[in-house]
């Protein structure tokens, strides 16, 4: 019976201890690895040291550094126990990812919100006069007509060409070559492809050589060279054709895939019911890649709603091009008017919901791809 | 295999923290150092910092210069996020006085204000000023209101350079009978086309109603759509919007970059015969030009259109203000304030200072000199209206205004509308 009851008493002590100790090592870990970042941190943003040093504990620091994080997080999920871990788990994997974006994302949205209520150096409360702007002044009203053009012609020339390159390219001997140069363009950002297309639609007084390619073609069958950006208000087109050729590989890529996803059962089966090839493609594929379609299109359309380099470096807005983003960031950073450049943003975002909650919708529905 | 792996990412991990230790032991000795932030790169910014050296060889400060195109968006950003440069050179007044009203600024102290005040002309210490308090120190600076010609192409032509406005209308009717076209202009900027424009406007405005009457448009107490504007506008009108007097017509002058506008000039035979632009114009020129400047290019000012108000000085310049104030940083704004400091640079070419003081000598080729001569001379002298104007015009409408009037706007509707875009 003694023998038994120290037993005990050994036994409570023991596991005391050992809890103590457990709580002491789960905490030691974390603080360590903290310790280990928080260095790195410093050492980036104050040392004078090779900047290929820098480059090199940057890349080690932010990948190592995430990886050790998430194994530290895992490892001390793992010793609690088990119905708490399995509570906190999917924590460790969902959380930093919430904590980001909470931050960097939802405060900042917020703080624009509150901003847009104010003038321009954030001192009186102006209600909704910032709003009133947005909607009333001339720019702001081009640039919603602009906005809705880039959206039309935008979405509609991006999933109309990669449909129809995705079918051709489906039945022909060199897809791959096809697809890849229609693709290439998506590596190409937006900057990028203007300083590309300015060139392009380069003019030159006539008399002088040509360098913009179209001003070549037009003046070697007799035409006069042409500024295609003062011409109103086909310039709009003019950019927006930048956006197709950034777009299209991209709608081809997805829409080719859901093609291929087409059970050759049902194509089949309406050939032997002797439809067309534009009937088969109207009435059997196009229903059955609907979601896709529609999915691709959302995401042009947001692109075409957030539009912004494109028109910021070649037109800088002028000559009736102006959109909503550049409004945005003119009054923001130019004018230093925080309140109404926030309100633009956020009508901006207000615009996106209605397309984002869709998107969604058709993802939880799993028939997005 | 996975132990090992963590092992290693965790000895890795832990070089930093060696590195981190070891930078605070060594903090102690290094150098001082003053960081500055500017608006210029590339080459100019070589010659600054060759301007500079001087200054860090005697003192063993050093001086850490960095240079942005997107200068004006970065500095409010790095201000607003509490990490401002040491100094930053400012290209307006408009910012300087952002800043100083927002309590960002170190004033200047009192011996680098008698040092200014011996330096320089009066109306330098008052643009670097924000309700009478000073700010900022200038130091490179430039100069507008220069018409550039092809100098052989005009001896063989027998052009004359113009004393008054008349004469030069009169010049480029005798242009276009002989077949040449006169002017040369380019608008383009990227966000800021349409400021080649703003800076006829204000020549002109200067030469029709006088300095004091152009501070009046400058701070919008008469109003943008005023009478006196419109008929400057009307004026730049007769040469812009007239087909024979510029090169290219009005799509030219909309596309072209203010940088590439030039080169007409320099064609054989040329294309066009003048083209006015600031000084900084002439490292723009074609390289071969640029070699043989003297020779290759001459300049005369802008001619005066009414007699009364003579040939004013319209320039801008960049300003130095001081963010954080260490004995350091003092040490090297005094620097700024003195010749020595503009000197190198005013010997490699494309700057001018307004140092009192200045060997004239100093500058490369006798249009730099002639230059600099009319600037530190000039009775009136006036600074960029679009750079004194809140941003909502001055790199805003009245820009866009510009750019709206080539293209073909009625020139009332465009007034009305920069007048509507001014700040309450």
């Amino acid at each position: 019976m003694e023998k038994g009851k120290q037993l005990e008493k050994r036994g409570i002590l023991t596991e005391i201890f050992v809890t103590i100790g457990r709580i002491a090592v789960s905490i030691f870990v974390p603080v360590v690895a903290f310790f280990i970042l928080w260095a790195g941190f410093i050492f980036l943003r104050d040392s004078n040291a090779n900047q290929g040093i820098i480059a090199l504990v940057a890349i080690i620091w932010g990948v190592g550094g995430v990886a050790l994080l998430f194994w530290v997080a895992d490892w001390v999920v793992n010793r609690t126990p088990v119905h708490v871990a399995k509570k906190l788990q999917p924590f460790v994997f969902v959380g930093p990812a919430l904590v980001i974006l909470t931050w960097y994302l939802f405060l900042p949205t917020m703080r624009s919100l509150y901003l847009s209520f104010f003038d321009a150096q954030s001192k009186n409360f102006i209600g909704l006069t910032n709003y009133i702007f947005a909607f009333t002044d001339s720019k702001m009203l081009e640039s919603f007509t602009n906005n809705l053009m880039w959206i039309i012609l935008g979405t509609g020339g991006s999933v109309g060409f990669g449909l129809i390159i995705a079918l051709l390219s489906d039945r022909s001997k060199f897809e791959k070559v096809f697809k890849s140069i229609i693709f290439m363009p998506m590596a190409i950002s937006f900057v990028g492809a203007g300083v590309i297309w300015r060139f392009i639609y380069a003019y030159k007084p006539a008399g002088e050589d040509q360098i913009g390619i179209l001003n070549a073609i037009v003046t070697f069958f007799g035409g006069n060279p042409q500024a295609w950006f003062t011409i109103r208000p086909w310039n709009n087109v003019f950019l927006i054709i930048i956006l197709i050729w950034l777009q299209t590989g991209y709608a081809m890529v997805i829409i080719s895939a859901a093609l291929k996803g087409v059970p050759s059962t049902i194509i089949d089966a309406g050939r032997i019911d002797g439809a067309s090839e534009m009937r088969v493609i109207r009435s059997i594929i196009i229903p059955y890649i609907f979601s896709t379609l529609v999915t691709v299109s959302t995401t042009i359309v947001i692109i075409s709603l957030k539009i912004f380099d494109i028109v910021f470096t070649m037109t800088n807005g002028n000559y009736g091009t102006e959109v909503i983003a550049s409004m945005q960031y003119k009054q923001m950073f130019r004018f230093y008017h925080y309140g109404r450049g926030s309100a633009i943003a956020i009508v901006l975002v207000i615009a996106v919901i209605p397309v984002m909650w869709y998107n969604l919708r058709q993802f939880s529905k799993r028939e997005g791809f | 295999m996975k132990k090992v792996f963590f092992v290693v990412l965790i000895a890795v991990l832990t070089l930093p923290a060696v590195f981190a230790a070891g930078q605070v032991e060594s903090a102690a000795p290094e150098a001082k150092t003053v960081t500055v932030f500017g608006a210029f790169v590339d080459e100019e910014a070589r010659r600054f910092e060759e301007a500079i050296k001087p200054f860090e060889e005697r003192t063993g400060i050093k001086v850490i210069y960095e240079g942005s195109k997107d200068f004006e968006t970065l500095i409010s950003v790095r201000v607003e996020g509490g990490n401002p440069p040491d100094i930053a050179g400012l290209p307006q007044p408009g910012l300087m006085m952002n800043f100083a009203s927002q309590d960002k600024l170190v004033p200047i102290w009192s011996s680098l204000e008698a040092t200014i005040d011996k330096n320089y002309a009066p109306v330098w210490k008052d643009l670097g000023s924000y309700k009478g308090t000073p700010y900022g120190v200038f130091h490179r600076v430039n100069a507008k209101s220069f018409v550039w010609y092809p100098k052989k192409a005009w001896a063989k032509a027998g052009y004359k350079v113009p004393k008054t406005w008349d004469e030069m209308t009169a010049l480029m009717d005798k242009m276009v009978a002989n077949g040449h076209t006169p002017w040369a202009v380019g608008l383009e900027a990227g966000g800021a086309t349409g400021w080649v424009g703003t800076d006829w406007i204000e020549d002109i405005m200067l030469r029709t109603v006088g300095p004091e009457v152009y501070d009046k448009w400058v701070a919008n107490e008469i109003p943008f759509n005023a009478p006196e504007v419109k008929a400057a506008f009307d004026i730049l009108g007769k040469i812009w919007l007239n087909p024979k007097y510029v090169y290219g017509g009005k799509n030219t002058i909309l596309t072209t970059s203010f940088g590439d506008a030039p080169r007409p000039l320099f064609d054989d035979p040329p294309k066009a015969w003048m083209h006015r632009q600031g000084n900084f114009i002439t490292g723009f020129f074609p390289d071969r030009i640029q070699a043989n400047l003297e020779e290759e290019v001459g300049v005369f000012a802008l001619p005066a259109i009414n007699p009364e108000f003579g040939i004013p000085v319209l320039g801008g310049g960049d300003q130095f203000v001081v963010f954080n104030d260490r004995p350091e940083v003092r040490e090297f704004m005094e620097f700024l304030a003195t010749w020595e400091s503009g000197e190198l640079w005013a010997k490699a070419g494309g700057a001018l200072f307004p140092y009192l003081n200045q060997d004239l000598n100093a500058y490369p080729n006798e249009i730099e000199r002639s230059l600099a001569e009319a600037l530190v001379n000039a009775k009136v002298f006036r600074f960029d209206a679009s750079d004194l104007m809140p941003a909502q015009v001055g790199a805003g409408s009245f820009w866009t205004g510009i750019v709206d009037w080539v293209s073909g706007k009625p020139l009332n509707t465009v007034l009305n509308n920069i007048q509507k875009s001014w700040p309450k």
